[in-house]
């Protein structure tokens, strides 16, 4: 057992966005621990730190040096040429064959040159490794600084890198002469700390930060942000709104996080809570509070860097509850004027705002997206034709307020404040609000008849607009964000059991673009696509998907019916029957395909002819294709039924394989079967196609 | 709206400040400049910051340059938003190395005790599409405000930026407003003098400019002619930069005349959203030329003017 020491990288930066932070470090522990590994060192607990300035790692039980090794090389035969004996000779740096050692092999004897080579030391090593490791990093965005050409995500100042107690004898080169010497300094907090600390060894790391006013583990620092900001919210009778988002993103902000409590002036708490949120979560990085009735609560939560004096905290709470109200007084302002003139009034307006350069207005995408909704809404139960229809028609109105200029994100949120304000109906309200949904697939899905309508309005209607003008999806560009709306429509459909024709939606959406083209099969086709997404995450396997989309001779444009069968097939592939089935058809389709290859120009069959049935497995099999009832099954929505009916033909095909040479020596009796197993593929494949299927 | 001077005081006053930033960045080493005697929309436009970022030679200049942003005029009725506002400019090329503590002890000959508050530096990418430029740096939070934005330029005009430089841009108001605690930009004290002895405070100044000037451009310029003057700016702009060897200089004026001009069109919302796309790249266009004519001037490349052959 060899002697092991402990490494030690800490990077030391200007301030590196809270996003990035646990992505560098964790690239940094892979990066080096490959590295080892690479160099046959064996590593041991692995630790990674990262902070607003720190990316750290701790690798224990690294052995301090290779281990010997040997390497051997086989040369030429006992007494083979001379030249071939030079040759083996120069390259591998021998003076004569003395050096080399003569072996018996089972092949006869040879020369071999054995090489031995010395594990060498770890610390010169990770030099070189380290450099790598710091220059390997993938950043979103990097940038250089000084007169440097080394790119970083922001100017990177020390390398601290110890193994054991020993500083690793490296540097970074930053190009034009300058470069970062390893030692074993580090800085603490930027305004509690004593500027530049030695880190004496890797165990102390922790506590040495800690020392100098820098919490560097963010498990811990997030523990106390949450910890602390629930006490503080507790202690004025309200509890924390959890944001895990924003507690990751808080504590990649702070080194020694201390919680701030504010207080929102009363009469901003009329203000809808949304903008108040909004203002304080994404602007100001606050947490926001609520009372005991669920309601918001006229406090928010931030958390200040470093340790100061608690006279200093009411300075700071102080100063931003000074910003949050002038970004309130602004919202309250627009949603004072917003409400002087109605959502109804302003939809002219929309007629100014482009949506696209050939797709027109924003005016003209509702002149569009309300008969569509009023359509739709006969395939939703629940939804009212002439509410739909006014709902879609007010429900980009908002775009023309002052707050949503302002504050974009909360496009259809206001829209339902103000259409309430107007007096709208509840639902035309809450469809405006929600119609933009889902947004993901993790996003709520409406579910609410009329926002189901304008919802779906709002995504066909920009789906068949763009497949119009040919601005598809492509690769990772995808500027009008298509895949969404097409994923939103597919969970609209599924997770409300709504029945719509999508092929008939699309003709409705396109006549109001001003007539058909050719686009549907092309935009049913991108639909499944998403299908195979969003089914994936409730256990459907995308080849199952495509094995039902792809069976018959036109797609299934429901997709509320396409998801059933395909859980029926689920249920399906999962019996003896089925597993015994699909070998047959493969078995089917293997032959076929082989024919086929051997005919050149390709098999061509005729109609099975019963008069040349010789074997009574033929027969059977012919017979059962024939009374199979699963199109009735299938055309009447009994997807287990129309499986069951698959079943049946499991026992014929299996008995045509062991009873029936399909290789006949008459031509006519041989197609014939060919024919028999064209047409046992054909049924199955109309109603699965069950060649989609994988593994 | 009515405004009143909370208190005197020279030590915080608005001049005092500004004063302060400018013998502060001298100190480093900095040319303070004067404004450009032009309308821009921010202090990054200067020749001084924009064009002196291109090319190898060392370049460290402050000055304030005040701004125009046309859609932020609210006819002085909104305490927060102007649509002339100063902002005090930093370029220091090569970046230095203690940039960040460089800027702090900024903040510091301003009043902001550095320990009483809560300082942070929160990502913020900048970008500039009617420059062609770009780079990567924060805004500076004090107590949750942000009081500057802090930018390691990495190309400007379309050309890398080598070595690279740091541009600081401090909005004056906003921050001064925070040292001297008032909430209401009109009641900023300018000269640190009671108004019964005369003093002034920013409304004296500014308020009826910008009523006057937010009536002017939402509702009176006039579009027909502005998109006149944008086409003739970008006319002379191309012209001077083809002539042999190019004016990058007065070029680059005509380049600012247009974003300008550009500015004021976006405000009146005469521009759709794709034509938007189309004027910004038009103004880059120009930028980029005056980029690389400048980087290929005397000035660009370190040097000093050879005297200009003249024609009579």
């Amino acid at each position: 057992m060899s002697a092991t020491e402990t490494l030690l990288i800490d990077l030391f930066s200007e301030e590196i966005p809270a996003r990035m932070q646990k992505g560098a470090a964790n690239d940094l522990a892979k990066s080096i621990a490959d590295a080892l590994k690479g160099e046959g060192l064996k590593i041991g607990a692995t630790t990674v730190w990262f902070a607003p300035r720190h990316i750290a790692l701790r690798i224990a039980d690294i052995p301090t040096s290779q281990e010997d090794r040997s390497e051997e090389r086989r040369g030429p035969r006992e007494g083979a040429p001379e030249q071939a004996v030079a040759g083996f000779l120069s390259a591998n740096g021998l003076a004569s064959l003395d050096d080399a050692e003569l072996r018996e092999t089972p092949k006869g004897n040879f020369y071999f040159a054995v090489q031995h080579i010395k594990g060498q030391q770890t610390i010169d090593l990770l030099p070189g490794l380290i450099e790598k490791a710091i220059r390997d990093f993938t950043w979103p965005k990097s940038m250089r600084w000084g007169r440097g050409s080394f790119r970083w995500v922001r100017p990177l100042h020390r390398v601290a890198a110890l193994f054991g107690s020993h500083v690793v004898p490296g540097q970074l080169d930053l190009g034009n002469g300058e470069s970062i010497v390893f030692g074993r300094e580090t800085e603490g907090h930027r305004f509690s700390g004593n500027g530049v600390i030695a880190l004496t060894d890797p165990s102390s790391f922790e506590d040495q930060l800690r020392d100098a006013s820098v919490v560097v583990n963010q498990t811990e620092r997030a523990d106390a942000i949450l910890a602390g900001a629930r006490k503080a919210a507790e202690d004025v009778g309200c509890t924390l709104i959890e944001d895990a988002g924003l507690l990751s993103e808080v504590t990649g902000l702070v080194e020694w996080p201390t919680i701030v409590r504010g207080q929102i002036p009363d009469r901003f708490m009329a203000v809808p809570k949304e903008v108040l949120v909004l203002s304080m979560k994404e602007h100001q990085k606050y947490f926001a509070l609520q009372q005991a009735d669920g309601s918001l609560a006229p406090y928010f939560i931030t958390v200040a860097d470093g340790k100061r004096e608690a006279e200093t905290f009411a300075r700071i709470a102080g100063g931003n509850e000074r910003v949050l109200a002038a970004r309130l007084s602004d919202a309250e302002f627009f949603w004072n004027q917003d409400r002087k003139d109605t959502l109804n009034s302003r939809v002219p307006a929309l007629s100014s705002i482009v949506f696209h350069a050939k797709l027109g207005t924003v005016g003209d995408r509702i002149d569009r997206m309300a008969p569509l909704a009023a359509w739709l809404s006969s395939y939703i139960k629940g939804a009212d034709r002439d509410a739909a229809r006014s709902a879609a028609r007010l429900s980009k109105a908002d775009l023309t307020t002052g707050m949503v200029g302002e504050f974009p994100e909360l496009q259809g949120v206001m829209g339902a404040y103000y259409a309430a304000h107007d007096g709208e109906d509840g639902a035309v309200a809450q469809a405006i609000s929600e119609h933009y949904s889902p947004l993901g697939p993790n996003d709520d899905c409406p579910s609410a008849p009329l926002s189901v309508a304008v919802a779906l309005a709002d995504k066909i209607d920009a789906l068949v607009g763009f497949w119009r003008i040919d601005e598809k999806p492509t690769g990772s560009k995808d500027p009008f964000a298509l895949r969404r709306a097409a994923l939103g429509v597919v969970r609209l459909l599924v997770e409300n059991d709504i029945r719509v024709p999508l092929i008939n939606a699309f003709r409705e959406a396109e006549m109001l673009y001003g007539g058909e083209s050719d686009i549907s099969a092309d935009l049913l086709g991108f639909m499944a696509d998403r299908m195979k997404v969003t089914l994936k995450d409730r256990g459907l396997r995308h080849d199952w998907i495509a094995a039902v989309f792809e069976s018959g001779s036109s797609m299934d444009d429901d997709l509320v019916r396409v998801t059933k069968r395909v859980e029926a097939l689920r249920d399906f592939v999962g019996t003896d029957s089925g597993a015994d089935l699909l070998a047959g058809y493969r078995r089917a389709a293997n032959i076929l395909r082989a024919e086929a290859k051997k005919a050149k120009g390709g098999l061509e069959l005729g109609s099975v002819d019963a008069g040349l049935f010789e074997e009574p497995a033929e027969k059977a099999l012919h017979a059962a294709l024939a009374g199979s009832k699963a199109g009735e099954y299938l055309a009447a929505e009994d997807f287990s039924g129309t499986f069951g009916e698959l079943a049946k033909l499991r026992a014929p095909i299996d008995g045509f394989f062991e009873g029936v040479m399909v290789n006949a020596d008459v031509a006519a009796i041989r197609e014939n079967r060919l024919a028999l197993l064209s047409q046992f593929l054909g049924s199955v494949d109309s109603v699965v196609r069950l060649s989609a299927l994988e593994g | 709206m009515t405004f009143q001077k909370q208190k005197a005081d020279k030590a915080t006053c608005f001049q005092r400040l500004v004063l302060n930033l400018q013998t502060y960045w001298a100190d480093q080493g900095c040319v303070v400049l004067q404004p450009y005697d032009m309308e821009v929309g921010a202090g990054t436009f200067h020749p001084a910051t924009t064009l002196r970022s291109i090319g190898d030679t060392i370049w460290n200049a402050a000055y304030v340059q005040p701004s125009r942003r046309p859609t932020d005029g609210r006819y002085g009725a909104n305490p927060n938003r102007l649509q002339h506002y100063y902002q005090f400019q930093v370029l220091m090329k090569p970046s230095p190395a203690n940039a960040q503590e460089l800027y702090l002890g900024s903040l510091q000959v301003l009043g902001i005790d550095l320990q009483k508050h809560d300082v942070r530096f929160v990502e913020d990418d900048w970008e500039s599409p009617t420059l062609g430029a770009w780079g990567l740096g924060w805004e500076i939070w004090c107590d949750g405000m942000e009081v500057s934005q802090f930018t390691y330029f990495q190309q400007v005009g379309g050309i890398d930026c080598n070595p690279v430089p740091l541009e600081l841009t401090y909005g004056l108001e906003r921050l001064i407003m925070y040292v001297q605690g008032v909430d209401n930009v009109y009641e900023l004290d300018w000269d640190g003098i009671p108004t019964d002895q005369g003093g002034k405070c920013y409304g004296d100044v500014f308020l009826q400019a910008e009523q006057e000037f937010s009536a002017y451009n939402f509702e009176h310029a006039d579009t027909d002619a502005l998109f006149q003057h944008f086409k003739d700016a970008e006319a002379m702009s191309k012209h001077l930069l083809s002539q042999e060897p190019p004016l990058s200089l007065p070029a680059y004026d005509q380049t600012m005349k247009a974003s300008h001009l550009f500015n004021l069109l976006d405000a009146r919302g005469v521009i759709s959203v794709t034509e938007r796309q189309a004027y910004i790249g038009r103004v880059r266009t120009l930028a980029k030329g005056c980029a690389e004519a400048w980087a290929d001037s005397p000035g660009g490349r370190g040097e000093q003017p050879q005297p200009m052959s003249v024609e009579v």
